[in-house]
C-alpha cells in the first residue's frame, strides 16, 4: 500500500477559492495564518485544498466566511482530481511541507538535548505542542513524523526528568522508538 | 423557539446549543442541517455558514452567542476560552482542557446522534460550568 491510502481512484478533495483584498493588510494576513495552520495545499493563485471531510469542509467554510467579512469573495467546492498522478503529487507537496516543520522540530530537540534539566523539561513541552499543531495538519505523514516523535521524546529519557515517577515510562518511550525504527 | 445548526455536532455546537438552552432560551428546540439551504423558517440558525452567531473574525459561534445575547458572566467567557482553543486550537488562550474535550466531544459525534449528543453533554458542561465558578472564587483548582 502506498502511503496516500489504498483507494482506486483520486479521492474527494474540499477545495477553496478566494480573493481578498491587498488592502487593508490586517484580515488578508489573519486569513493567510489561519489557511497555513490548516495545512491547505497551495493549488494556485487564491485556491487552496484540503483532503475532504466534514472537518475540512467546515474549515474551509469558516475561512470562506472571513475572506467575505474582508470584502472579498469566496466559494467552497467538492472537487476530484482528475488523476491519480495530480492527486499524488499534491500529497506529496503537503508531505513535504510538513517533513520540513517535523524536521525543524527534531532539530530543536536535538539542540535541547544537551541543555540544563529545566530547559530540556521546557523544550520537550514546547516541542510537544508544536507536534500536536504539525500533527493536526498532517494529512500524508512522511517519515520524518516519526523521527521528530523519537527526538523529543528522547528529551524525557533516558536520564529522565521526572520520569522516574511514571514507572513503565521509560519502556514505553523505547518501545515507541524501537516501533518508529520498524515501520522504515 | 427553533433553533438550527450544522449536522455532526462538536465542541462549539454541543456548548452552543447548551448555552442556548441554559441562559437565553430554556424551550429551545434544534434542528440540524447539512446545508443552510435545510434551515427552516423561523429558526434561528447558529454555527453554520451565512449565519449571524457563527464564527466572526478571532471568534467562533460560542464567543459570538456571548457577544451578541451581552451574557457577561465572566464563568461562561472562561467556559468560552476553553471551547475557542477546543475549536480552533489557535493558542489565543491558556486553556489546557480544551484537548481532552474535543476529543471527548469527537468520540461521542462518532457513536451518537446529534439531538443524543445534545443530552449527553448538557450535564457536561453544567459540570463544567460549576467547576470553572469554584475555580474563579477559590483563585486556584476546586477540590
Amino acid at each position: 500500500m502506498d502511503q496516500y491510502g489504498g483507494r482506486g481512484g483520486p479521492g474527494p478533495w474540499m477545495l477553496l477559492c478566494y480573493r481578498v483584498p491587498r488592502e487593508p493588510s490586517a484580515p488578508r494576513i489573519a486569513i493567510w495564518r489561519k489557511l497555513k495552520r490548516l495545512g491547505v495545499a497551495q493549488l494556485g493563485d487564491g485556491l487552496v485544498g484540503l483532503p475532504a471531510d466534514a472537518r475540512t469542509q467546515e474549515q474551509l467554510e469558516w475561512v470562506a466566511e472571513e475572506v467575505t467579512e474582508a470584502g472579498g469573495s469566496a466559494g467552497v467546492w467538492l472537487a476530484r482530481p482528475a488523476s491519480l498522478a495530480q492527486e499524488r503529487e499534491l500529497a506529496a507537496a503537503m508531505a513535504a511541507a510538513r517533513a520540513a516543520e517535523y524536521a525543524a522540530v527534531a532539530a530543536q530537540a536535538a539542540a535541547a538535548r544537551d541543555a540544563g534539566e529545566a530547559a530540556r523539561a521546557a523544550a520537550l513541552r514546547r516541542l510537544r505542542a508544536e507536534l500536536r499543531r504539525i500533527t493536526r495538519r498532517d494529512y500524508f505523514p512522511p517519515a520524518e513524523r516519526e523521527q521528530a516523535r523519537a527526538a523529543v521524546e528522547a528529551l524525557a529519557g533516558p536520564d529522565d526528568i521526572g520520569g522516574d515517577a511514571v514507572p513503565g515510562r521509560r519502556a514505553t518511550v523505547a518501545a515507541r522508538s524501537d516501533g518508529a525504527g520498524e515501520q522504515r | 423557539m427553533r433553533w438550527a445548526t450544522r449536522a455532526g455536532v462538536h465542541i462549539d455546537r454541543a456548548a452552543c446549543a447548551w448555552l442556548i438552552r441554559r441562559f437565553i432560551d430554556p424551550q429551545a428546540e434544534f434542528a440540524f442541517v447539512t446545508d443552510p439551504a435545510g434551515i427552516p423558517a423561523g429558526a434561528t440558525a447558529f454555527d453554520i455558514r451565512g449565519a449571524d452567531l457563527s464564527h466572526h473574525g478571532p471568534d467562533c459561534s460560542f464567543e459570538t452567542i456571548l457577544r451578541r445575547y451581552e451574557l457577561t458572566d465572566p464563568v461562561l467567557w472562561r467556559i468560552a476560552q476553553i471551547v475557542h482553543e477546543a475549536d480552533l486550537d489557535d493558542q489565543r488562550f491558556d486553556a489546557p482542557e480544551a484537548a481532552g474535550l474535543d476529543v471527548a466531544l469527537r468520540g461521542l459525534s462518532m457513536v451518537c446522534a446529534d439531538d443524543r449528543v445534545l443530552e449527553l453533554t448538557g450535564p457536561l458542561f453544567d459540570g463544567l460550568y460549576e467547576y470553572c465558578k469554584r475555580a474563579t472564587l477559590l483563585g486556584r483548582e476546586p477540590a
